[in-house]
């Protein structure tokens, strides 16, 4: 497992109290598990999605992440519809392990209200967070 | 590594391929009957080809189990200490006694009046366990211990309807086996959690702040999976019962407190057992089981049918329980692990199967002391039949509970169960037993301590462990990825 | 006593390190109100021999000797068991095993289940099959549940010619839910009734069994078409797996899930359990199957090995997410079925399974051709129903005494069949038994 100062957090993303990271690309929001929490499950051998077009308020569970041994849901960290699902991570989920914030993101959502996003931490402030866990 | 202390160490290994990797087309190891009968014909469109089988000798057949069986470490390869599956010795008698022709060709569809001899031996063995556990009734019937988890499940639920109460939820402490709240959710409630507190067990104030009328009752292990005894339970159990709630005992535990603990006397209304664990009967590397229920009397309207009943001096099946829960089981249970543990109870009798659990209590105790300095003890307090340690020591050098685990099997040992409770990180729970001996348990010690130094001075050693078994380390990451399930 | 190692000197000792001076000390965390206020009482202890002499003669209150010609079957059948299979699974290194949880020393446990997996999946033309559960009646039950997960659906559509104790264990499964069962009826000709299907909306799966309780094969392909244009599932369900060492297999037919019984397969009676409960399916619903799975791959020098893998679905890990309850599979009948289907082999199987077929074919007809109502048309494997005269209780009485069980009363279990009896014939039976039979009970 890696020391806290050892995580990549990149700081062009915003991050939920679930350790997942949401980023906009103008139209919709790409969300994925962060380094901490790919680091924390180990090697991932399963990511459950949901459909395109599937709807889920804010901190609802959209989805779940695998390792051999666990399983952990995955939360919306804003509201919003799903307009899209990384299906490479279907047959390499160790995409999420490998590249959590490039490569391994899971799903992009329309949102219903964008300023749900400001309301996510930013990377010192997540920083905080896991050094005060 | 001290040869005095390294066992079992595997011997012959013979790679053996699987059954369809070997064999030839046209050989068989089945003795066929004579075909004394003309053929008759049949639609060809409903005919199919058979299945795809490998052709194998009865010579292939015996040499390939008997060369898998060599890789695997049973109860009598060598001492199994896996904590909350009460792995003692399977006696042979048993075996002797489920084969009986009597008993294994008799068909359970048979008139009744021509079974007495199993009804009896099931109507027995119940008021034996009756005995045992201080409550009312029994049934055989759940073939497993999640089996009769939810038979009880059920029973909550058929209970709590007949006073016109539907409860949606259900007390389940956080050292609770996994199939306690996946039973619940079977029968459709909602487990809540609560906390064990710092001395591992069960606060009454805790189980106050959260019972309602919209809980069906709580589930509890005792003594609880940490191997320890619920000291609060009758408190707890009155709390429950107050607000109209059920109490259900996990029984997993039963080693510990046969001919001590009276089940009933401390709030248990609802009790499942483990027949493989407690009462002697094989595992058979995963089953078949048998998880009787035993109840306080007004609940017995609830148990499963058919219930075995007798008829002054007969023995019957009836089904005529309008309350009951309905049928678990396309019979009446798996009669043939039943006779195993019955024959296991009349060959102790009382006084030796409470000595079963003073000496499984004695066991344990005796390792807790041994080890506590060479590794974490969860709890440092008096413990029931099994122990709780954790990497917690080992974790300087970056060694974890799963690398003790590892190292053990090159000690000739099966590991003690890991990561469960999982309220204890790197949980190491040990349960020997009543039927290991002294010098078995003093060179477990010995190798554990064995190991301990070398997660100091070598830990590449139990990072590279096992290197004695057939396999080392399994990649379990790629099985789940990409499983392969069939060949 | 014999499984009791310590000596009285041992037990001091041992006492000594723990810091008691005798065993009620090591129980005094115990509060006196938790304890019992008696002694056990049940009988023993038993010496080996009291115990042999006990058994002995409890084992010869059964009256079904081998004497007796049973033609009972219904869910439990009398097939030859090769007597070097209980010899192999009776090894106690597969006997005393636990779970294969830590697969290096277990890779003999894992192998056979594998092979188990395997050959189960290929006997009824599925891609995988999980490592058994208890039962048939309760593979039934996982199998509908699983269904109603898959399909995100509530209603199932249940044939009445299921074995009726598999429908109550299912009804027992579905009592606290809200899912809804809407009963099949059969037909004239010993087949289940498949009109109602098509005006079911909503539903996820439709349940039939091949053979049947009447012992008649149903039309699987047909029922398949219906149930899919439905957007449901078809779980087809049998309780005699050799039945398709001759019959199409059901996936070659468009079932989804196949559950069953596997106790034919090598298993004994013994009163009804233990038995071998049969759960397969499509691929795409491997991450839906409850119960163990055993999967392959390799070690650290890349030698092959097996697992336990998917584990994420079980309840040690999901806990009240999981997919079922289920913790324990019934893995030592497991490894006996493959035992069993690996002595027979392709050849075997089929040789075996028309031998089955040819024999109750000629019981069949030389009861028809003495005058007995054969009420089903519909093809038969080993089981059919005949409908003796009213009043035959009491000849089914004398023939006990003959040391013959004839068949087993439907009424029971279908009110509507008065006089009607299942009768099952296996390998076991010679042609003479099967003369001797016609003749005693048209006489």
């Amino acid at each position: 497992m890696k020391e806290i100062n050892e995580l990549k957090l990149p700081e062009d993303v915003r991050y939920s109290k679930d350790h997942e990271w949401a980023k906009s690309n103008g139209e919709t929001i790409r969300i994925g598990v962060d380094d901490y929490a790919q680091d924390q499950l180990g090697d991932i051998v399963f990511v459950g999605m949901p459909e395109v077009g599937d709807k889920f308020g804010k901190d609802e569970v959209f989805g779940s992440v695998e390792s051999v041994k666990a399983v952990a849901d995955l939360f919306m960290p804003v509201g919003g519809e799903v307009a899209a699902i990384n299906t490479a991570l279907e047959d390499a989920p160790e995409l999420v392990n490998q590249s959590p914030y490039g490569v391994g993101w899971m799903i992009e959502i329309k949102v219903d209200n964008s300023s749900e996003l400001e309301e996510l931490m930013t990377k010192e402030a997540y920083l905080a967070v896991l050094q005060g866990e | 590594m001290n040869d005095n202390i390294k066992q079992g160490a595997t011997g012959l290994i013979m790679d053996e391929p699987l059954l369809w990797e070997k064999g030839k087309k046209g050989r068989i190891g089945f003795s066929l009957p004579k075909a004394d009968v003309d053929a008759y014909p049949l639609d060809e469109g409903l005919v199919g080809h058979g299945p795809d089988f490998p052709d194998l000798s009865e010579v292939d057949v015996v040499r390939h189990y008997t060369r898998l069986s060599q890789w695997n470490f049973g109860v009598d390869t060598g001492m199994y200490p896996l904590g909350s599956c009460t792995m003692k010795y399977n006696p042979k008698t048993n075996e002797r006694q489920a084969s009986l022709p009597g008993f294994s060709n008799a068909h359970p569809l048979l008139p009744q009046e021509m079974a007495q001899g199993v009804l009896k031996m099931m109507y027995d063995l119940e008021r034996c366990l009756a005995d045992i556990t201080g409550l009312d009734a029994v049934t055989v019937q759940p073939t497993a211990g999640a089996h009769g988890e939810l038979c009880g499940m059920l029973i909550f639920d058929s209970y709590h309807k007949s006073r016109g109460e539907r409860r949606s939820k259900i007390i389940v402490p956080d050292t609770a086996h996994g199939t306690n709240p996946a039973s619940a959710a079977l029968c459709k409630m909602t487990p809540v959690a609560v906390k064990s507190n710092e001395n591992g067990i069960l606060d009454p104030e805790r189980i106050a702040a959260i019972m309602d009328e919209d809980t069906a009752g709580i589930m509890v292990t005792n003594p609880n999976t940490l191997g320890l005894f619920e000291g609060n339970i009758k408190a707890v159990a009155a709390i429950v019962h107050e607000k109209g709630g059920l109490v259900y005992g996990d029984g997993a535990n039963m080693n510990a407190v046969m001919g001590i603990v009276d089940m009933g006397r401390i709030g248990i209304d609802v009790l499942h057992l483990n027949l493989h664990k407690t009462f002697s009967t094989p595992h058979g590397g995963g089953g078949p089981g048998t998880g009787p229920v035993c109840v306080k009397k007004f609940l017995e309207p609830f148990l499963p049918i058919p219930r075995v009943v007798r008829q002054s001096e007969m023995f019957a099946l009836r089904e005529d329980f309008p309350q009951s829960i309905g049928r678990l089981h396309a019979f009446y249970g798996n009669v043939g692990v039943m006779l195993k543990a019955y024959s296991y109870i009349l060959s102790m009798g009382p006084e030796h199967l409470k000595k079963v659990s003073q000496l499984a209590v004695l066991n344990a105790n005796y390792i807790k002391e041994k080890l506590k300095n060479t590794f974490h003890l969860a709890y440092d307090r008096p413990c029931m039949h099994e122990c709780v340690f954790s990497d917690k020591i080992q974790q300087a050098n970056k060694i974890s509970t799963l690398d003790v685990a590892k190292r053990l099997m090159d000690y000739g040992f099966h590991p003690p169960t890991i990561y469960f409770p999982l309220v204890v990180n790197g949980a190491i729970m040990v349960e020997p037993t009543e039927t290991e001996c002294k010098e078995d348990i003093d060179r477990f010690i010995e190798a554990m301590k064995a190991i301990a130094k070398e997660a100091e001075q070598n830990p590449e050693l139990l990072r590279n462990a096992p290197t004695t078994p057939k396999v080392n380390r399994l990649d379990e990451t790629s099985a789940a990825r990409k499983p392969c399930l069939t060949g | 006593m014999r499984y009791l190692p310590h000596t009285a000197e041992e037990i001091n000792d041992m006492l000594g390190v723990v810091g008691v001076s005798s065993f009620d000390d090591l129980f005094k965390s115990i509060p006196e109100d938790c304890r019992r206020n008696n002694e056990l009482r049940f009988p023993g202890p038993m010496s080996e021999w009291e115990l042999n002499a006990h058994m002995d003669s409890l084992s010869s209150e059964i009256s079904a000797g081998p004497d007796f010609k049973t033609y009972l079957g219904a869910g439990s059948y009398e097939h030859y068991i090769p007597s070097f299979i209980p010899y192999l699974v009776g090894r106690s290194e597969f006997a005393t095993a636990y779970t294969p949880y830590q697969p290096e020393i277990s890779q003999g446990t894992l192998q056979a289940i594998y092979e188990y997996q395997t050959l189960i999946s290929r006997l009824l033309g599925m891609d995988i099959s999980n490592a058994s559960l208890y039962d048939g009646a309760m593979a039934l039950a996982e199998a509908m549940l699983m269904a109603i997960r898959v399909t995100r659906r509530k209603k199932i559509a249940v044939s009445n010619l299921i074995h009726p104790h598999y429908r109550r264990v299912l009804r027992t499964y579905f009592a606290p839910t809200d899912y809804e069962i809407i009963e099949l009826n059969g037909k004239g000709n010993g087949q289940t009734d498949l009109e109602a299907i098509d005006k079911i909306d909503d539903l996820a799966a439709v349940a039939v069994q091949s053979p049947n309780f009447f012992g008649c094969i149903e039309d699987l392909q047909g029922i398949a078409e219906k149930a899919h244009a439905q957007k449901a599932l078809l779980v087809t369900c049998f309780s005699e797996a050799l039945a398709y060492g001759l019959f199409k297999n059901p996936g070659s037919l468009g079932a989804d899930i196949v559950c069953g019984e596997g106790q034919s397969l090598g298993i004994s009676r013994s009163y009804g359990g233990p038995g071998l409960g049969i759960l397969a399916c499509k691929n795409k619903y491997m991450r839906n199957i409850p119960g163990r799975l055993v999967g392959q791959t390799k070690d650290l020098n890349g030698r092959r090995g097996f697992v336990l893998t998917l584990a994420t679905r079980e309840q040690h890990i999901r806990r009240e997410k999981a997919t079922s309850n289920i913790c324990s599979n019934n893995s030592l009948c497991a490894v006996t079925a493959a035992m069993y289907m690996a002595t027979l082999g392709n050849n075997g199987m089929q040789a075996l399974s028309r031998l089955n077929y040819n024999k109750t074919e000629y019981l069949k007809q030389s009861l028809k051709n003495a005058g007995v109502n054969i009420p089903f048309e519909s093809p038969t494997f080993n089981e059919f129903v005949v409908e003796f005269p009213s009043g035959f209780e009491k000849k089914y009485k004398d023939l006990l005494d003959r040391k013959i069980i004839a068949g087993l009363s439907l009424e029971p279990y279908y009110t509507k069949y008065k006089s009607h009896y299942l009768l099952t014939v296996t390998e076991t039976k010679t042609r003479k038994d099967l003369d001797a039979f016609v003749k005693e009970v048209v006489s």
